[in-house]
């Protein structure tokens, strides 16, 4: 019992560690860097300690500082309770929904089966979608309490942007699911041993669909009219400073990770590696003994997994730099009349395919 | 059944423990120094010409109801999902009649023009 409970700990505590202490600041970091790579510029390298920059990784250091010290501004005529709130409510769902991510296998450590992952529900990717779609009311109430029009109607726009794009996402990931017969992410990602089963390839519409719909959902570039600098100054966050403005990008970064996560996990061979199951691996590292080639093929695991994490990450990156936002209506044109159609097309066609197939 | 959901409570826990002190925080360690024109809304160097809390358009209502419709009828589809290969073509055929009339449905809101933004 209390050796459980100390695992499952030790497991939130990693989680927790490399989104909200590891993914969260090098995103930002990361973020400035690409670009200045993409436009042909140097980019952040001004901070130094003594003389030293390391690439400009101690801006990371100089933007925590400088958001713990800003006065924390709350304007007159705003709600200050929900105004105070709302980076909470838009914070906690991006940190819990990696409860029910598998990182890795299961493995048997000192005769003690270990399962990488917090909470192993048979709803899991129910319970991933739920506890996301959250994350709006904290969008919404930001926008709400600041008695700001830009706010307001940045509010507007990321309420009926999540809300549509929310339908679309539920519906591409069905045919994934009449794949594997399983909504437990664990399984689904035990199934993708075999190179041949990876989503990619049973499902290639799925996946793009999938990946379009989360870039919207987590309203990045090109589908960031919520925030839109150039029209509605910040949108929704326009009247926070201090660390309240840095947890709505704190959400987004690590809403970032998730997503890459989840299409690790449906689409990508979740940790396993092309043609390389967990039985050869074990058996190359036999020399170790039981407890030791475990612990080797779990570290071989989680470094994979968060490999293909960063890959996506990357991916969602270079779209972020290459393509201009899109018109407001556009946005919503492709979430009702082209992703939503198609995706039910995708479902009845995998149906199809199954049961010609059986 | 319910210590599976164990693992997450913790973790929600610790969730509104790092959130609520990363508030507290920034309230505790900022600067207050506050004077009528800094207090202001912000609105490009104006002061605020209308209050935000008025009437906005009925398209978000729209999209909401809509949201509510076929959002629902997406969670049909996830147990429907998990147990096509057991149900075979007696369940294909019950769910192309379910998203025909869902298609009937999303047809009439499109030539409705509920989903165009103008």
């Amino acid at each position: 019992m209390w050796v459980d409970l100390i695992i499952a700990l030790v497991k939130i505590l990693f989680i927790f560690a490399i989104t909200v202490g590891f993914f969260a600041p090098v995103l930002t970091w990361v973020e400035r860097k690409q670009s200045a790579l993409m436009q042909d510029r140097i980019g952040a390298n001004r901070a130094d300690i003594m003389g030293f920059t390391v690439l400009g990784l101690f801006h990371i250091i100089a933007d925590a500082l400088k958001m713990f010290t800003k006065e924390d501004f709350i304007p007159d005529g705003a709600n200050k309770i929900l105004h105070t709130m709302s980076p909470i409510i838009a914070l906690v769902p991006a940190l819990i929904t990696f409860a029910v991510i598998p990182f890795g296998g299961q493995y048997t450590l000192f005769d003690k089966e270990v399962n990488l992952v917090i909470s192993d529900l048979d709803v899991g990717l129910l319970f991933v979608f739920a506890i996301a779609s959250l994350a709006t009311y904290g969008y919404v109430i930001a926008g709400w309490s600041s008695n700001n029009n830009w706010s307001l109607l940045g509010s507007m726009r990321t309420a009926s942007q999540m809300i549509s794009y929310e339908v679309s996402m539920g519906l591409t990931i069905i045919g994934i699911l009449m794949v594997y017969g399983s909504m437990k992410l664990t399984e689904i990602g035990a199934i993708q041993e075999n190179f041949w089963m990876w989503g990619i390839f049973l499902q290639p519409f799925g996946f793009i669909m999938f990946l379009t719909a989360s870039i919207a959902e987590n309203k990045r570039i090109p589908f960031d009219a919520p925030e839109a600098e150039s029209e509605l100054v910040a949108g929704y966050f326009t009247e926070y400073s201090g660390l309240k403005f840095g947890m709505f990008f704190m959400a987004e970064f690590i809403e970032m990770v998730t997503i890459g996560a989840i299409m690790t996990i449906l689409f990508l061979g979740a940790w396993h590696i092309p043609f390389l199951t967990s039985a050869t691996l074990l058996s190359w590292f036999d020399f170790l003994g039981t407890t030791g080639a475990n612990i080797v093929l779990m570290l071989i695991h989680v470094g994979v997994f968060f490999g293909k994490v960063v890959f996506f990450i990357w991916l969602q990156m270079i779209i972020r730099w290459t393509l201009p936002r899109f018109r407001y209506d556009q946005i919503m044109k492709l979430g009702w009349k082209i992703i939503l159609p198609l995706s039910l097309a995708n479902i009845m066609i995998t149906g199809l395919v199954i049961l010609a197939l059986k | 059944m319910l210590e599976q959901y164990l693992g997450a409570a913790i973790m929600l826990l610790m969730a509104l423990g790092i959130a609520g002190g990363m508030v507290m925080m920034t309230s505790l360690l900022g600067p207050k120094r506050e004077f009528p024109d800094k207090m202001e809304p912000f609105e490009c160097g104006e002061s605020q010409l209308v209050s935000p809390h008025q009437r906005f358009s009925v398209k978000f209502y729209l999209v909401a109801v809509l949201f509510v419709l076929f959002d629902i009828e997406a969670i049909f589809f996830f147990p429907w999902a998990i147990l096509f290969r057991r149900l075979g073509m007696f369940g294909f055929i019950e769910m192309l009649l379910f998203v025909l009339i869902l298609g009937v449905g999303l047809l009439y809101v499109w030539k409705r023009g509920g989903l165009d933004w103008e």
